[in-house]
């Protein structure tokens, strides 16, 4: 019944080889064509997929496919396998189908760009990656696509590598990445060292006998594996990459922000749910990180100029929410915000780049200015996608954002700080955005004559996904409405198979959201969407009715918004710490211990077969008689020891 | 049948010792040549009596390969003779010491 | 003694006799003929062992056409006999020769001595598919050894290509190859005024 699960991943993969060896050769339809369909057939057998899963009984929701035996050695045996259930049916769909619209949009972004053919095969390559990841049936398999979408990334973010800052940042995410990976794969030790599989459901079955619970082994398997997740979601203290991958092109930034790469950390930790709620001190770690990067990033977000600057640091903060959910063991929630997050944030980003377009490749949003009039389509998906992360009720991210926001105030791991950071942020982030939206398309053209004279609505191929994404994000949220509403909270159930075992495992429940407390609900509810709409009315009365209050804020706030605008000095607080430590510390290896050390000892050993040769040159006479007389003496010492043996 | 083989393989011996001989103590290279070829006849004399003691004909299969292996080694072998000739003006085998440090 | 052993004694002499008096031959040419003698001895007794097919051969084959190409050889580099082979090795470098090859044969003959062989058949001739016939041993050459024998033609046509390049001059025509004629030219009425 699942013999085409491993299609979905070979199409993209069959798109990049095609793509990627004959590079140079294909006209640019043909590659659209090839990088599209190949995604496009990956969304169409993913759709079918979901839909066979979805008719099978609650309780039978898995589908396996086991291709052939990978790493069959003794008592380790890896498969190279794939596994359907509820969560990664959301992820197939959410990566198959966001990335199907990047696709799309970069047929009419990338138009122009030299790089066509290989811009194309490492899209397809990171989907491929991305699915691997998601569909595995293994820790070891995941690894595999965990370190396929951090090579993705390096390779595209440093797609324009003659530009120095974007060859620097694409080795910067891929070093973070790594450093993220080897916490991961030390996790990974631990789990099959005491559970002897690397297989998820044999794992999840016998981690809670294996493991004590709340014990040293478990916390730090759960927390090592968190490293892995922060470095790859970008959360405190690895999220320093994230921003910079902005030197990419804008279609790869919306596919790394919304749809593959950062989300593959939350989806590990929900992935292993068990074993976290089998380390409370883990999840504490995890919601503490959350919440805390959540914050920080929307403080850094308030005062950024480069369009694309101010989402990133967004997608951190949201990501940050996301391990909030998760930390709070409400991983559904997680999940949930995840895929709402992949629309809004998808289209943000192809908007901006959209934006960008139209502006001749302008950045600044201080340079921008009343665009809506010149670019409709952009500005309402845009304006759609900005009430949508806002969590102005009705849109996607209002049912998700209050899911998690309730969760953190009352599941069991949860508390009332939580709530608080989770709803600070949620006005800070609804602060940044309409300072976004407003800089960019309301007030005063700002630009030069030049760049205005240019202005124009992007491409077909560009704004249909746009126009898509934009529905998806209105619409989105209505799969999870809250209980509270009296509706059936869809997305929750769909994703219970998953982690129903996690939360038998803890004496209290985890779906706190009792009918008790609907009222409590309902309130927290109320007065979040009140202080959201609030914050919105702030953005506007600073940045479209009195333009001057936002100098006099800067002004006076003049050392905290340099600060922030400074991103809190991390860059050069690491590059104090720790860049500058290993630098000397390299050097020290390489003019010490390589080059005296090691280099004096390969030589060394090079010198003295020099020396004994220039000996033994003396035997080789050259002399075909003596060869042969000493030949002849060896057969003669040969047979008389066989004869005498 | 009268003789025995074990006189057979001695006279193989005998031959195979002759050409050794002539190796190590000629310095005309057609003759250390020579010698070689009579080598390999003392030994293909052994495979050939081998053969009738044992009654099995594969051992003049393998006197016929090591004959043709005998023909090509003598086409090249002589070759060579010609060209360090050629360059040398000589057949002396100690002279021919090129690969001599 | 019956005429097997006769025929065995004088084979066995004259096949030594011929290598021995080809080592101690300074005239190449000779040193040829005597191998060709061993040869046709050599070939005797392979008859006498039942092969009759191979000793044809090695008379054809070794005796006929080899030999032929190292007297060809000789003729072609005007060899006489007198050319300057260098000082003798030593005497004790000639001792210790003689010695390695002494202990080889002892070694040799220790070893034959010890093969425990059955007895031999006797030997049936007067059928086309006896045993060392042309149709017994064609009939192995082409069945079982058949891949072995295929190799042989390979290293033949190699054998062939090899001989030819590496005899061949550098660069025929050239300028070197011209002085060089030019040279033997003039050296040429030099040996006639001499002689």
């Amino acid at each position: 019944m699942a013999d085409y699960l491993f299609l979905i991943p070979l199409l993209p993969l069959i798109g990049f080889l095609i793509n990627g060896l004959l590079i140079g050769r294909l006209p640019k339809p043909v590659i659209s064509l090839v990088g599209c369909l190949s995604v496009g057939g990956a969304l169409l057998l993913a759709l079918l997929a979901f839909f066979e899963l979805k008719g099978l009984p609650v309780e039978a929701r898995v589908m396996q496919q086991v291709l052939f035996a990978w790493i069959p050695s003794g008592s380790f045996h890896v498969d190279i396998a794939f596994l359907l259930d509820p969560l990664s049916a959301v992820m197939i769909l959410v990566v198959t189908g966001v990335g199907f619209l990047i696709h799309v949009y970069s047929v009419g972004y990338m138009h122009h760009d030299e790089g066509y053919g290989r811009y194309f095969a490492y899209l397809n390559l990171f989907t491929f990656s991305m699915l691997m990841l998601v569909l595995a049936n293994n820790f070891l398999l995941m690894f595999v696509g965990w370190e396929g979408v951090g090579l993705c990334s390096y390779l595209l973010i440093g797609f324009w590598f003659e530009k120095k800052s974007a060859s620097d940042a694409g080795k910067k995410a891929f070093i973070v990445n790594r450093i993220g990976d080897f916490g991961f794969l030390l996790g990974m030790f631990i789990i099959f060292w005491q559970v002897g599989s690397l297989d998820f459901a044999t794992v999840m079955e016998k981690a809670p006998t294996a493991f004590s619970f709340g014990g040293g082994l478990i916390t730090a398997a759960c927390l090592l594996l968190f490293v892995g997740a922060i470095g790859k979601s970008a959360q405190i203290p690895l999220f320093v990459w994230l921003p910079d991958a902005m030197e990419g092109p804008t279609p790869v930034s919306a596919l790394i922000h919304a749809a593959t790469m950062v989300t593959a950390g939350v989806y590990m930790v929900v992935r292993s749910n068990v074993l976290y709620m089998m380390a409370p001190d883990a999840l504490l770690v995890v919601a503490i990180i959350g919440a805390a990067t959540a914050l920080f990033a929307a403080t850094i977000g308030l005062v950024q100029n480069d369009i694309k600057r101010v989402l990133a640091y967004s997608t951190v903060s949201q990501l940050g929410y996301m391990f909030l959910a998760c930390g709070v063991a409400a991983f559904s929630a997680g999940i949930f915000h995840l895929m709402t997050h992949a629309f809004f944030k998808a289209l943000l980003f192809l908007g901006a780049g959209s934006v960008i377009h139209a502006m001749s490749g302008e950045q600044d949003i201080r340079k921008m200015g009343g665009l809506r009039k010149y670019i409709r389509i952009t500005y309402l998906t845009f304006l759609l996608a900005t009430l949508a992360i806002a969590g102005i009720p009705g849109m996607s991210g209002f049912f998700s954002k209050d899911e998690i926001l309730w969760q953190a105030f009352s599941s069991g791991h949860g508390s009332p700080i939580f709530w608080a950071i989770g709803l600070v942020t949620a006005l800070l982030t609804t602060f940044y955005m309409f300072r976004l939206v407003y800089l960019t398309f309301h007030g005063t053209e700002r630009m030069d004559t030049e760049t205005k004279h240019h202005l124009h609505e992007s491409p077909r191929s560009m704004t249909v996904p746009l126009m898509i994404l934009g529905v998806l994000s209105v619409v989105g949220g209505w799969v999870g409405l809250p209980a509270v509403f009296g509706a059936t909270n869809y997305f929750e159930h769909w994703l219970d198979p998953v982690t129903a075992k996690g939360s038998e495992l803890v004496s209290e429940s985890v779906h706190a959201s009792g009918g008790g407390n609907a009222g409590l609900e309902m309130t927290l509810m109320f007065v979040t969407v009140l202080l959201v709409i609030g914050a919105w009315m702030l953005a506007r009365y600073m940045y479209v009715r009195h333009t001057e209050t936002a100098t006099r804020v800067r002004e006076k706030a003049g050392g905290l918004y340099t600060v922030l605008l400074n991103k809190y000095y991390i860059d050069e607080i690491y590059g104090f710490l720790i860049v500058r430590p290993f630098v000397g510390l390299s050097t020290f290896f390489w003019k010490i211990i390589d080059v005296l050390v090691i280099d004096g000892f390969v030589n060394g050993l090079a010198r003295l077969g020099a020396l004994s040769s220039d000996l033994l040159r003396f035997v080789q006479t050259g002399r075909v008689r003596s060869y042969a007389t000493l030949f002849a003496a060896g057969v003669v010492l040969v047979i008389g020891f066989l004869i005498l043996r | 049948m009268s003789v025995p083989i074990s006189a057979y393989l001695t006279l193989a011996a005998v031959l195979f010792g002759l050409g050794t001989v002539g190796v190590l103590i000629t310095r005309n290279i057609i003759v250390l040549f020579m010698c070689i070829e009579l080598m390999l006849n003392a030994a293909n004399m052994a495979l050939i009596a081998f053969s009738r003691a044992l009654n099995v004909m594969d051992g003049h299969v393998m006197v016929f390969l090591v004959m043709t292996v005998a023909a090509a080694e003598a086409a090249v072998g002589l070759g060579m003779i010609i060209t360090i000739h050629r360059n040398r003006e000589t057949i002396n085998i100690d002279r021919f010491d090129l690969m001599k440090w | 003694m019956t005429i097997d052993a006769v025929i065995f004694v004088i084979s066995a002499v004259v096949a030594i006799f011929g290598a021995a008096m080809m080592i101690a031959q300074r005239n190449p040419v000779a040193s040829v003929l005597y191998l060709i003698l061993s040869l046709i001895a050599q070939a005797v007794i392979y008859v006498q062992l039942g092969a009759l097919f191979v000793g044809i051969m090695l008379v054809i084959v070794y005796a006929g056409a080899i030999m032929v190409l190292f007297l060809f050889v000789i003729m072609l580099l005007n060899l006489r006999g007198s050319e300057e082979l260098g000082k003798p090795s030593g005497r004790v470098s000639r001792f210790t020769k003689y010695v390695i090859t002494l202990l080889f044969f002892v070694e040799l003959i220790f070893v034959i001595r010890g093969v425990a062989l059955p007895p031999a058949p006797e030997l049936v001739t007067n059928q086309p598919d006896a045993f060392g016939s042309v149709k017994a041993v064609s009939m192995l050459l082409f069945t079982k050894y058949l891949y072995p024998f295929q190799l042989t033609g390979v290293l033949m046509l190699i054998a062939v290509v090899g001989a030819v390049v590496i005899a061949r001059r550098e660069h025929p025509g050239e300028l070197p190859d011209d002085t060089a004629a030019e040279s033997t030219l003039a050296e040429t009425p030099k040996e006639g005024t001499k002689a």
